[in-house]
């Protein structure tokens, strides 16, 4: 049997689990342990799954019995399993912090028995997002996981989550409502919405109406994914949800549109049609995100720009449409969905010890809590790009394929990154020069809580537990770099050749459409 | 394909009303936009299918071309489903909105401002580090003021003072 046939799983499980926690919402224990549990099952499946494609290889499931140019298909390859396993990695070390937080604080800031099963909905919205072939499946699946972070962003209704999820709710839904004009306007030029048709037929449609329907879907992708024009939303909502959600939402809600971005770029819309206007928007993205983080005072607001800001690398790897870029590209994805989300944890347990996130009111905390700085250090060097850490292989590997291209533009883009890379260090800096390295005395307005001696021990274990695993998880993909870079380039490889997506879905049988220019499209389009 | 005018017009009156609407401040009326998005996007796809056929539902007389073409509704179906799951979300968050502030308007992020009022000049890294930084030193300002009140240090400052003006 092939083991791809259980990839319905993935997202079928977490929305069982998500129905039995709600079942057993008056039972705390036992719905930590339902949601816990179901989602390391998922966990191992979807490695199961990877390892089954993990040498190359892309396989599909029909769902309900419709053949693939009508049913939905499920598509399983090197890209999407591996984005799977990532973002279920970090999704389970967040429940398990969320839980930590839950028995620690009781009820007040987030009624942990709505939390879980919106939680695990999200999940399988994520999940959907990965696996699906087939165009509105994937509006569906983004559905799924908007509308369950509309829930988790505005967790407990205090006012100012209340004045964030407003802005955040119109944002995605005006964005789906970009997306969905899209999806229809597609079906309307070419009959069809699943992917791998949609990848033989869209290029029979003449140029004018390609380049429409692409700009509207990177557009809608753009704005999920919080590219630079349409990114101002996410640094005004994320920061006032409870911290383990802004993590995860950190972590994977701007990855899940970075994903459909790929898919677009490669599949739909093969070629270097627009890969000038994505590389200026990826300098302004990287530039502008980390300037708006040099400002901030708050570390939740300041991480949130970077956030912004390193979605630019992302886009950056992907506009040059070579397999050196795009493999870098999905590299840095998985690093930064792992850091990202460190980060935004550790500073939940920073706002637990010191008492505020505000870097003018924190100090002294590298004394007062060694193993917090320890946990802040690492995955902060690794996202400014400091050798030997994930991050800096990643954008390594960027600059190196920016470099192989060559164009002027791709040049600066390579300064850009150094750049952005140095200002995100300056920018890490500040907090850990303020927030640990002085004496509590020294902050503007010292939060109360440092200057009391002997209180200790308000870091719940599970809370640290999940945190350092995070952390952990982020330094093997360090040291696990060789392996997972050959899968991104290897990943990367079969996406701009497309063959074999096409073949997995429609049949052998199917004449895949050369790209305009395919040596060109190889090598970056250098022209 | 063919399309069908009526609808292409009702279409593009609540495009626009809809992003007229969900412009303004009030809550509600940005919820009304919400709708009124959606609804048009609906016949959007609708006309995607083309016109009007028979119910796709199989008979062996019926010439396959006379069927009117079923997946576009499916997907307003589903659209439906989903902005009526949002619209919902939407009225919760009004109400609550009218709980919190008694009032249906879209608040400021008060961080935000304060972010972006805060002088440029930082004084921990921008402050003028004055150029003689000895501890004996004396400048005008601080003796003339009330720093050093002694009276052996005041001809020091006068002395600097004049070597300055001369």
């Amino acid at each position: 049997m092939n083991l791809a046939n259980l990839s319905p799983l993935a997202v079928l499980l977490p929305i069982l689990g998500a129905a039995l926690a709600f079942l057993l919402i008056r039972h705390h224990t036992a719905q930590r342990v339902v949601s816990i549990g179901i989602l390391s099952a998922t966990l191992l499946l979807e490695c199961l799954l990877l390892m089954s494609v993990w040498d190359g290889g892309t396989t599909s499931v029909t769902l309900g019995g419709w053949l693939p140019p009508w049913g939905v298909v499920l598509v399983v390859d090197q890209f999407s399993s591996l984005m799977l396993v990532v973002s279920t990695v970090v999704s389970l070390a967040v429940l398990i912090y969320a839980t930590g937080q839950g028995m620690a604080d009781g009820d007040q800031e987030a009624p942990v028995s709505i939390f879980h099963p919106t939680y695990l909905i999200l999940v399988a919205g994520v999940s959907n997002a990965f696996l699906t072939g087939d165009l509105f499946n994937l509006y569906v699946g983004f559905e799924i996981l908007l509308t369950a972070s509309y829930v988790l962003m505005t967790l407990g209704g205090t006012g100012p989550r209340i004045r964030a999820g407003v802005t955040y709710v119109v944002v995605s839904v005006v964005s789906s409502v970009l997306f969905l004009i899209a999806i229809a306007m597609i079906y309307g030029a070419t009959g069809t919405i699943t992917m791998a048709d949609l990848a033989i037929k869209l290029a029979e449609l003449d140029q004018g109406t390609q380049n429409l329907l692409h700009v509207m879907l990177l557009v809608a992708f753009g704005i999920k994914a919080a590219v630079f024009p349409l990114s101002f939303w996410l640094p005004d909502s994320y920061p006032t949800a409870p911290a383990p959600v802004t993590a995860v939402f950190a972590g994977l809600l701007t990855k899940v549109g970075v994903y459909a971005m790929v898919r677009t770029e490669t599949l739909l819309f093969p070629g270097d049609t627009l890969n000038v206007p994505l590389m200026v928007v990826a300098l302004l993205t990287m530039v502008v995100g980390i300037l708006g983080a040099l400002a901030q005072s708050d570390i939740k607001r300041l991480l949130s720009f970077t956030l912004v800001s390193h979605i630019g690398y992302m886009v950056f790897g992907l506009a040059m449409s070579s397999v050196a870029g795009l493999g870098a590209a999905v590299f840095y994805v998985a690093h930064h969905i792992t850091v990202q989300t460190s980060l935004f944890l550790v500073t939940g347990l920073i706002e637990r010890r010191g008492g505020s996130s505000s870097i003018d009111r924190l100090g002294g905390l590298a004394k007062l809590s060694p193993l917090l700085a320890l946990l802040f250090f690492v995955p902060a060097m690794n996202l400014a790009g400091i050798p030997p850490f994930s991050g800096f292989l990643g954008k390594l590997g960027l600059l190196q394929a920016g470099v192989e291209l060559g164009t002027p533009l791709a040049i600066t883009l390579v300064v850009g990154g150094v750049v952005t890379s140095l200002l995100t260090l300056l920018a890490i800096a500040r907090v850990w020069n303020r927030a640990f390295w002085r004496k509590p005395e020294d902050a503007e307005y010292p939060d109360p809580v440092l200057q009391t001696p002997g209180n200790v021990g308000v870091l719940p274990r599970t809370m640290v537990g999940s945190t350092a695993g995070l952390v952990v998880f982020g330094v093997a993909l360090t040291v696990f770099a060789g392996p997972l870079f050959r899968v991104a380039d290897g990943s990367a490889g079969i996406m701009l050749d497309r063959s074999a997506y096409i073949h997995s879905v429609l049949g052998d049988s199917v004449e895949v459409p050369p790209l305009a220019q395919p040596d060109e499209a190889q090598t970056g389009g250098a022209k | 394909m063919s399309i069908n005018l009526t609808l292409l017009i009702v279409m593009g009156v609540l495009y626009a009303c809809g992003i007229y609407l969900i412009l303004e401040r009030s809550l509600t009326r940005v919820l009304l936009g919400l709708m009124l998005l959606a609804n048009a996007t609906n016949i959007l796809i609708l006309t995607t299918g083309g016109y009007a056929g028979l119910a796709p539902l199989f008979t062996k007389e019926t010439n396959p071309d006379s069927y009117n073409d079923p997946l576009p509704q499916a997907l307003i179906l589903t659209s439906i489903v989903i902005s009526f799951a949002v619209t919902a979300f939407m009225l919760g968050i009004i109400y609550r909105t009218w709980v919190l502030a008694r009032q249906d308007e879209i608040q400021d992020d008060l961080e935000d401002r304060r972010v972006a009022e805060t002088p440029s000049f930082d004084a921990e890294d921008d402050a003028i580090v004055p150029l003689e930084t000895s501890e004996f030193a004396v400048t005008p300002a601080s003796t003339s003021d009330h720093e050093h009140p002694e009276a052996t240090e005041t001809p020091n400052t006068s002395t600097t003072q004049e070597g300055g003006s001369a």
